[in-house]
């Protein structure tokens, strides 16, 4: 004796999306853990130069930078168009990269002040005076490590 | 007894979402990375005192001007060539009389004993015992630029002299231990870096023909 069902009653059941929510919290945290926040807006030009002996930055926390280049076109009108020097997010003057980093050594504790490095992100286009001016301001208040920033090329 | 129906978790991917997206926008990728330099303190007087110490044949003069040109001890020079430059002056395979000095360990050794540096001199003993008494040398990189160069030329340039360093630094650790630089123990860092100590010297700022 055959058993017959009623045809149109098998319909498949809904696929189930409880692990969804999973899917994507994986996929958050390990954004979360590669990256890290964009430090500043640029409101200078920037494009790194490349070099090959490069050295990763570690401890994000203790490294402040300067970056230097020629303003973009929305600040021109204000700043002209050689490069200049920006802070934070303000484009500044060289007698202000003093102030700068007794603000910097102010924000973190006593101990860290010497490990703290100085991070300079210069257009390539951009002429040593002002990279040698900074480097002058730096070394009056003692901020001696620097880093140049590069983007990494492989050597030949 | 009142029965509680689920929650109905179906937004919360929604929002797990928005975050996602949230931290997506936020951050960058990029690892940050560059050439690491020490600065000089400012103090000049203790600078000159320095230079008059240094033999002549020790310094490897580098010049670079305002319109980008290289000099090398005078001649102009294809900054493809600084690193091969640089590294036959730092080890003078020839014992020539115009590069760098090569001074044995043991000498060192006694040297930084008189002056007073056991730390120092210790490296240097322990380089006699293990490496056969290497020769050290005593170059020192010059360079010079002038407030025209371009940046990138100077990276170029800095790039170049790093190098050299690192690649005497590698030769001399696969010559005793078979093994590159980077994987070496921090001790054995420490050896080789006294044998080819990064030592560039940039010249207080002046204008360079």
């Amino acid at each position: 004796m055959a058993k017959f069902r009623k045809k149109g009653q098998r319909t498949v059941s809904a696929l189930s999306t409880a692990s969804l929510p999973d899917i994507v919290f994986m996929l958050l945290f390990f954004f979360m853990s590669v990256t890290s926040m964009k430090e500043t807006d640029y409101k200078v030009k920037i494009k790194l130069p490349t070099a090959t002996e490069v050295k990763k930055l570690e401890k994000k926390s203790l490294i402040s930078y300067i970056y230097v280049g020629a303003p973009l076109a929305s600040f021109q009108s204000k700043y002209g168009t050689e490069p200049r020097v920006q802070l934070n997010d303000k484009i500044s003057d060289l007698s202000d990269i003093a102030d700068y980093i007794e603000g910097e050594r102010q924000s973190h504790d006593e101990y860290e002040v010497p490990f703290m490095t100085y991070s300079l992100k210069v257009d390539s286009d951009a002429k040593m005076g002002i990279v040698t001016d900074i480097k002058q301001e730096l070394r009056k208040v003692q901020a001696l490590k620097l880093n140049y920033s590069t983007l990494k090329l492989e050597r030949k | 007894m009142k029965k509680v129906s689920d929650i109905n978790a179906s937004s919360q991917a929604d929002i797990a979402f928005l975050l996602l997206i949230f931290f997506l926008v936020t951050t960058s990728m990029s690892v940050d990375q560059g050439l690491f330099r020490q600065l000089p303190p400012p103090n000049e007087n203790n600078k000159d005192e320095k230079v008059d110490q240094i033999n002549e044949r020790n310094i490897l003069v580098v010049l670079i001007n305002r319109d980008n040109q290289l000099a090398v001890e005078g001649e102009i020079t294809d900054i493809n060539e600084l690193t091969d430059r640089t590294i036959k002056f730092l080890t003078n395979p020839t014992n020539s009389e115009s590069l760098s000095e090569q001074v044995p360990a043991s000498k060192k050794y006694q040297e930084a004993m008189d002056k007073g540096k056991t730390e120092e001199a210790a490296v240097f003993k322990t380089l006699e015992e293990q490496c056969g008494n290497p020769g050290i040398t005593r170059g020192v990189v010059s360079l010079q630029n002038d407030r025209g160069t371009r940046y990138d030329v100077y990276i170029q340039v800095q790039n170049s002299i790093v190098a050299a360093f690192n690649i005497c630094r590698d030769n001399f650790s696969k010559e005793n231990w078979g093994k590159p630089f980077e994987e070496l123990d921090a001790d054995k860092q420490k050896l080789v870096k006294a044998v080819f100590p990064l030592s560039i010297s940039e010249a207080e700022p002046r204008e360079v023909k």
